[in-house]
């Protein structure tokens, strides 16, 4: 019999306040939209995937979860394995069965339609996205508002994909369904709730 | 001058001191053991069992013990302790066909294959008070049979054999299991759901119901086609080895009614059932139960929803008793605030009641 | 016998994580109320079981707790629910609604303004607002999709033919973020304008019911009126009789059997640190007659 061993990384060091400390700087981000927040905690992860999508990945997914993979994560050898082994999140070739989806090519991000979007009685059964993306700390600007937000805020990023806020734009004729969105930059996060709006953008 | 009180938690422990004293009564009277509970309050055990979702006697005895015999307080503690437990995975369907029998009663016909079997039961006790029990003492011993490998087929399977009743729904082997107490409930529901419901249900509610569709809310012509009680094995399917191996035994009473027939233009008429499971012996659970899902399955088989028993919502939010009476004794918590705010708004409601009904009274006298 | 062990905050992690996974969707949809698989908790339904759900989920190491029932730190369920995080997560506890992180609630937001970084967790007993007029679930969550309200509006104006006024005083209902009528939990209308563009983030849990909802904070939420008839806050014409507050929801305290009445500050934090810092009210005094302030 073959076997194809994968030395695979290790989880969160320790899982129980690792869990909970990542759990609140990710409802911090949702509470308060466009401001970066870090995940400072001690976490494994495999080499394609951002220090930040691999703590939240522990934190939120478990077999109650089903997970969808982009191209790039699920093809990369150990990613599915890892995140089977540590979180047991079944994971699902059909987008709008997701609970979650991870994303580490965001350029290649398939329409936002073919989520789940939730239903009018029920809009919280959408997909929640995570995505990689190339900067939260320097590129253009956009300005947000919405509730979390005291008038507007402001975040630099670089974005992929380059129209991220356009194609979010769904969100308002859609809510109350619609998609929220996380984005990570190594160990930064930002989070982009359907109720998000931008209100300008420039370099 | 007024101070506001204080001490709200020596109060607390001293009123926990107070409620232990009370629960173990006159020292000089023995205290209770939980193999007492468990062997002489057995019909207590497998309620808090059945209502408690966990099978476990001795936890239930200890629950009974401690709850000084509330039931359902007893229930609400071994709840609690349940939902801290991991789950390892859904046994297999338990075969009651395969039961033990200790007893065994049909009463759609005079005989059947393997024999009514009374055992241990109140029926047709004349229900004196026993001053010989007051004095305590070992009873005769049990007059006993030789075992017989008779089988004992369900009732409602030999009249499915000539399709006269609808057919068993198949079990899907790879269909998830419903559990409401992993995923919160949506109506409308699925009668996997409900069964979990009616088998977590009170009893007193159940019994309630249950006769309600006896005296025409509902009405649903039930006939007891069999009531049975025994030992069923448990098995658990390992994945890792590939079978399913045996974890123990359980005592289960089943009742199944038979109901009024249903069919169609196309369909054959045939009788339609209801179906109760619990641990332990509870018969009145198991038949008020059975009464109950039947009437559930009222849209399913196309009757019209008018009686309470039959009103999935209304009966699936109601039937937990540990929800119940948390909501019910909450009202003991302190309100004072909403009442103070319902005290200020009637005060004003009044105030400009009087002055309105006091104006034309003014009025005409200046008249 | 299966002697039970317990994890940091009581909750199994499994059971943390679908909370706070409800709890991200709730604060993504404010007002809407997330349906969660609700455990049978060691304290009755009804008695904060959604509230404690939601603070064991989100509670840590770094955390300082505040309990409050009815706006005290000293009732018995506060106190009862205080010890049980004191004891099952070793955190830090405070009667100081400043030096909290988490408060959890019961009836009352603090007087004291929250800031951001807090999160008011809420006990809920029925999160439903349109339960009262409609007891089917499968009902309400399609007036709710619809966002079809006409329902409370017509109850609100039925009780202003009545009664003159609008005839609620507690758990009155608002509009949050333009969308969603919720129930803010059975707190007095006295407090509702605090949770509208509130800094700190709130949570509200709901147990025996199985929900939990949010708003985020600055975020909009209105009180349901009419143009005619606007929303008023209830707020009484004397100070309280410990620290003199004038701008404080109030107790009334019956002291003698000839039904004589004061008025004291119903958030005894607030009254204490006043007190603390000065402030006098005259201890004892005559029954007080209430009235509106807008
Ligand atoms: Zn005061």
């Amino acid at each position: 019999m073959a076997v194809t061993t994968i030395e695979l990384q290790p989880g969160f060091a320790d899982k129980v306040l690792a869990a909970q400390s990542t759990f609140r700087t990710v409802m911090e981000a949702m509470a308060r939209p466009g401001q970066v927040m870090a995940v400072d905690d001690e976490v494994g992860h495999p080499p394609s995937m951002m220090v930040g999508v691999a703590a939240v990945a522990l934190t939120l997914l478990d077999q109650d979860t089903p997970v969808w993979l982009d191209d790039a994560f699920a093809s990369a050898s150990d990613v599915g394995a890892w995140l089977k082994f540590h979180t047991g999140a079944p994971i699902v070739a059909r987008p709008d069965a997701a609970s979650f989806a991870l994303v580490a090519a965001p350029a290649a991000l398939p329409d936002l339609s073919v989520f789940a979007l939730g239903t009018a009685e029920y809009p919280d059964r959408s997909t929640t996205l995570i995505m990689q993306v190339p900067s939260l700390a320097a590129g253009e600007s956009f300005r947000l508002r919405g509730p979390g937000i005291d008038g507007t805020t402001a975040l630099t990023a670089s974005l992929a994909p380059a129209d991220l806020f356009a194609r979010l734009s769904i969100n308002q004729a859609l809510f109350p369904r619609g998609i929220d969105v996380i984005l990570v930059d190594d160990r930064s996060l930002v989070a982009i709730p359907r109720t998000t709006r931008l209100a300008a953008s420039g370099v | 001058m007024y101070v506001a009180v204080k001490g709200g938690e020596r109060a607390i422990e001293n009123a926990h001191r107070l409620l232990a004293h009370e629960r173990r009564g006159d020292r000089s009277v023995p205290e209770l053991s939980l193999s007492q509970i468990s062997e002489q309050l057995g019909l207590a055990v497998d309620r808090v069992m059945s209502e408690g979702s966990l099978y476990d006697r001795e936890l239930a005895a200890l629950a009974i013990k401690q709850a000084r015999g509330d039931l359902i307080e007893a229930i609400f503690l071994v709840r609690a302790f349940r939902a801290t437990l991991p789950r390892f995975g859904a046994t297999e369907p338990v075969d009651t066909g395969a039961m033990r029998v200790q007893r065994r009663v049909s009463s759609t016909f005079k005989d059947i294959p393997g024999g009514q079997v009374l055992g241990p039961t109140f029926d047709y006790t004349h229900r004196l008070l026993d001053p010989g029990l007051a004095q305590g003492g070992d009873p005769e011993d049990p007059a006993l049979a030789a075992t017989s490998d008779v089988p004992m087929p369900r009732v409602t399977d030999i009249l499915g054999q000539d399709g006269l009743i609808e057919p068993s729904p198949a079990a899907e082997a790879d269909a998830p299991v419903g559990d409401l107490t992993r995923d919160p409930l949506s109506f409308p529901a699925g009668r996997d759901l409900r069964l979990q419901n009616l088998a977590r249900g009170d009893e007193g509610f159940l019994l309630a119901l249950g006769y309600s569709t006896q005296r025409g809310y509902g009405r649903n012509h039930p006939f007891a086609g069999e009531i049975r009680f025994g030992e069923v094995e448990v098995e658990f399917f390992a994945e890792e080895i590939g079978f399913a191996v045996p974890l123990g035994s359980i005592e289960l009473t089943e009742c199944q009614m038979v109901n009024q027939f249903k069919g169609s233009a196309t369909e054959p008429p045939c009788f339609t059932r209801g179906y109760g499971l619990a641990f332990g012996q509870s018969e009145r659970k198991t038949m008020s139960m059975a009464l109950v899902d039947r009437a559930l399955r009222a849209r399913e088989l196309g009757e019209d929803v008018i009686a309470p028993a039959q009103d999935e919502e209304f009966v699936m939010s109601h039937s937990d008793n540990v929800q119940a009476t948390g909501f019910v004794e909450h009202l003991k918590l302190p309100h004072y605030v909403d009442f103070q705010s319902e005290l200020g708004l009637l005060r004003k409601l009044r105030q400009e009641f009087a002055d309105a009904n006091a104006a034309p009274a003014l009025k005409e006298a200046a008249e | 016998m299966n002697a039970p062990t317990y994890n940091f905050a009581y909750l199994d992690e499994q059971t943390k994580r679908m909370i706070r996974r409800a709890i991200l969707k709730a604060i993504a949809i404010p007002g809407y109320q997330v349906p969660f698989a609700s455990r049978e908790m060691p304290m009755p339904y009804g008695w904060g079981t959604g509230g404690v759900q939601v603070t064991a989920a989100i509670l840590g190491p770094q955390d300082v707790l505040k309990v409050i029932d009815q706006g005290s730190d000293d009732t018995t369920n506060a106190i009862s629910i205080r010890k049980f995080f004191a004891k099952t997560a070793g955190v830090e506890t405070t009667t100081s609604t400043d030096a909290a992180t988490v408060i959890q609630t019961r009836h009352r937001i603090p007087e004291a303004p929250l800031r951001a970084g807090q999160v008011l967790v809420y006990q809920v007993p029925i999160p439903e607002p349109l339960r009262f007029l409609e007891p089917r679930e499968t009902e309400t969550r399609r007036m709710h999709a619809l966002a079809e309200y006409g329902l409370m509006h017509v109850k609100l104006y039925e009780d202003i033919a009545r009664f003159g006024h609008i005839a609620t005083s507690y758990a009155y209902p608002v509009k949050v973020n333009a969308r969603y009528v919720m129930d803010p939990s059975p707190t007095p209308k006295f407090d509702n304008p605090k949770m509208d563009n509130c800094p700190a983030l709130q949570l509200f849990g709901a147990g025996r019911e199985k929900r939990i909802y949010a708003i985020p904070p600055y975020t909009s939420v209105v009180s349901l009126d009419f143009e005619d008839h606007p929303f008023t806050r209830y707020k009484f014409d004397a100070p309280c009789a410990l620290c003199g507050a004038e701008d404080s929801y109030l107790d009334e305290i019956v002291t003698d059997d000839k039904g004589s009445r004061m008025f004291v500050c119903s958030d005894t934090d607030y009254c204490e640190g006043r007190q603390a810092a000065g402030h006098r009210g005259v201890e004892s005094a005559a029954p007080h007659k209430e009235a509106v302030h807008g």
